[in-house]
């Protein structure tokens, strides 16, 4: 008797530890939006929302001191929809390649191909950035090679394995019949993968094609090391001249920033969050009209 | 009848178009990493050496040592924190939590939140609160802190998927020989699900060895001499003793850049070949 109430006893407790456990994350997640809201919020103010957001001048160590970072609000998307246009053909043919044309011994390469990229850390894709194609946009298409062009290279190889992964799978859970009812009127094994197969699994490349935005956007090191980092006016942004992220905002500034100028750098990476949030949302809406069909 | 033949002809090329284009593309990702390994491998494998491996730190060795250590310090201390709550938080989820249930669906979009995080805003919040307000200073604590919270979800996600793909009938098994729940999750599930909560943590690890932008504002940069285990020290691990030597942009410590993207790479093979080979065996065993 006394056993069954110890181990009820235990059962309790350890439930509770289980549950207690799954909290954290939540936790973490209210932690990580308190802390930065709570750094990031009184300098949007005292800066002014509209200023800070809509201004193109950022120079904190100026006087008077100016804070906009719409310069680098639009950087991000420049060098991410550079991504996306060099990331998603290359990924979606290869995702394409591997579900439906790939000979099973090829498949044994370049499958952990795929994996071993999705693995290599951003630091080393950056160092091959600078050394690689960095020299390579400055001999080939002039500039100094430190360019939204060069990020948007290596971010779009940076993409390449999330993009690939999720599309596979989702092309691969497309059902066999429908390929058939396609072959059955006739049509090529390439116009079915193209017409019938690729569209039914369009809900998976949508969702990985916003997990390659996610990445590209919040993407660091890589971008520090290749896209020169100048604050550019609007009018001066070009494919092969330096540009400024939101994120390479915070990593280059904050070693030596205080006061003022280290909270707006934590207000810029307040904006980087509102945009992953963005993403996210949109994410779970893609996923949940998925399920209802 | 020829403006059909010319369609069928038409269709065909453009059929063999497509297949060789999805060909290209197949091979030119492959060809992209071989290129990325190879470029790294190849100028920076000649450049290691005893000193750069286990000697004191100084502007001429530039040695990898103490940032090595402080990087294996960061992965058991991390590991420590994550392991346990992760896996817990994955047995609530897969065995004790209801479907439908509030608390399920708000856990669940907090672990793809924290998912979709980038680093750069780990190490924000790292300095605020640990180094800050917690007042760790910047310091390999702060930044194990710091890499706990950041790779929470991929271990609660592998280790979800690990205990859910154990067979019912195990359950049901020791259920039915009077073996309580807890002792059956303890007993036969998590044993089972083992391989596939171990390639989580693996994966985990390659995360922490990569890492830069969330560590840089909270173990910082600096190196010492020879390793130390000061945890409340500011100290490199790997990755961003290859940043700082990549930035500082001297010959020199570019060539020592390439040999410590090499140890980054050997330690990526290591992690891949593990993951794949634990991973692989819960396939297996179904």
């Amino acid at each position: 008797m006394q056993n069954i109430k110890q181990s009820n006893f235990s059962e309790i407790t350890m439930q509770a530890i289980f549950f207690l456990s799954a909290l954290i994350s939540v936790l973490a997640v209210l932690a990580i939006c308190l802390f930065l809201f709570m750094r990031g919020i009184p300098a949007i103010t005292e800066i002014g929302a509209m200023d800070f957001i809509f201004n193109e001048k950022w120079g904190p160590t100026n006087t008077p001191a100016s804070y906009g970072i719409l310069s680098m609000i639009v950087g991000s998307i420049y060098v991410t929809a550079g991504a996306i246009v060099i990331g998603v053909p290359i990924g979606l043919m290869c995702a394409i390649f591997l579900s439906e044309f790939c000979p099973d011994n090829i498949y044994k390469i370049v499958k952990p191909a795929v994996n071993l990229l999705a693995g290599i850390p951003s630091i080393i894709y950056g160092f091959f950035g600078m050394e690689v194609i960095v020299p390579f946009v400055r001999e080939n298409m002039g500039g100094n090679g430190y360019s939204i062009l060069s990020a948007s290279i290596i971010l779009g190889i940076m993409i390449l394995p999330t993009i690939i992964s999720i599309s596979e799978s989702s092309i691969r859970a497309v059902p066999e019949s429908y390929a058939e009812g396609s072959y059955g009127i006739g049509a090529t094994k390439e116009e079915t993968v193209f017409k019938v197969m690729v569209p039914a699994a369009k809900s998976g490349i949508l969702t990985s094609i916003i997990l390659g935005i996610g990445r590209a956007i919040g993407e660091t090191m890589a971008v520090v090391m290749v896209a020169g980092n100048a604050v550019m006016p609007l009018d001066k942004i070009e494919l092969l001249k330096p540009i400024r992220t939101l994120t390479t905002n915070i990593v280059t500034e904050m070693s030596y920033a205080s006061g003022l100028h280290e909270s707006a750098l934590i207000s810029t990476g307040v904006v980087l969050f509102v945009f992953i949030i963005i993403l996210n949302a949109s994410l779970s809406s893609i996923n949940s009209k998925a399920q209802r069909n | 009848m020829d403006r059909t033949l010319d369609n069928l002809k038409q269709r065909k090329v453009k059929a063999f178009l497509f297949k060789s284009f999805v060909w290209f593309c197949g091979i030119l990702t492959v060809g992209i990493l071989i290129y990325i390994l190879l470029f790294i491998l190849l100028k920076g494998v000649p450049k290691i050496n005893l000193k750069f491996l286990f000697g004191e730190y100084n502007s001429e060795t530039l040695s990898v040592f103490s940032s090595m250590v402080t990087t294996v310090q960061m992965i058991v201390l991390s590991l420590l924190i994550s392991v346990p709550i992760g896996v817990f938080c994955a047995i609530y989820l897969a065995e004790y939590a209801k479907r439908g249930n509030k608390a399920v669906k708000v856990i669940r979009l907090a672990i793809d939140t924290l998912a979709g995080i980038p680093s750069i805003v780990y190490g924000l919040f790292g300095m605020i609160f640990f180094v800050q307000i917690l007042g760790f200073r910047a310091s390999v604590l702060s930044g194990v802190c710091t890499i706990s919270i950041m790779i929470l979800p991929v271990i609660i996600s592998s280790s979800e998927e690990a205990i859910k793909s154990v067979p019912d009938t195990y359950r049901e098994g020791s259920l039915g020989l009077g073996a309580t729940r807890l002792r059956t999750v303890f007993r036969i599930v998590l044993p089972t699900a083992m391989p596939g909560i171990l390639a989580g943590i693996i994966l985990a690890i390659g995360r922490i060895v990569g890492e830069t932008a969330a560590l840089i504002f909270t173990s910082g940069t600096n190196v010492l001499k020879n390793p130390s285990f000061n945890l409340m020290a500011s100290q490199r691990t790997l990755a961003i003793h290859m940043y700082m030597l990549a930035s500082e942009g001297l010959p020199h410590s570019r060539d020592m850049a390439f040999a410590t993207g090499s140890i980054l790479i050997l330690v990526v093979f290591v992690v891949n070949y593990a993951t794949t080979k634990f991973a692989g065996r819960i396939g297996r065993s179904q």
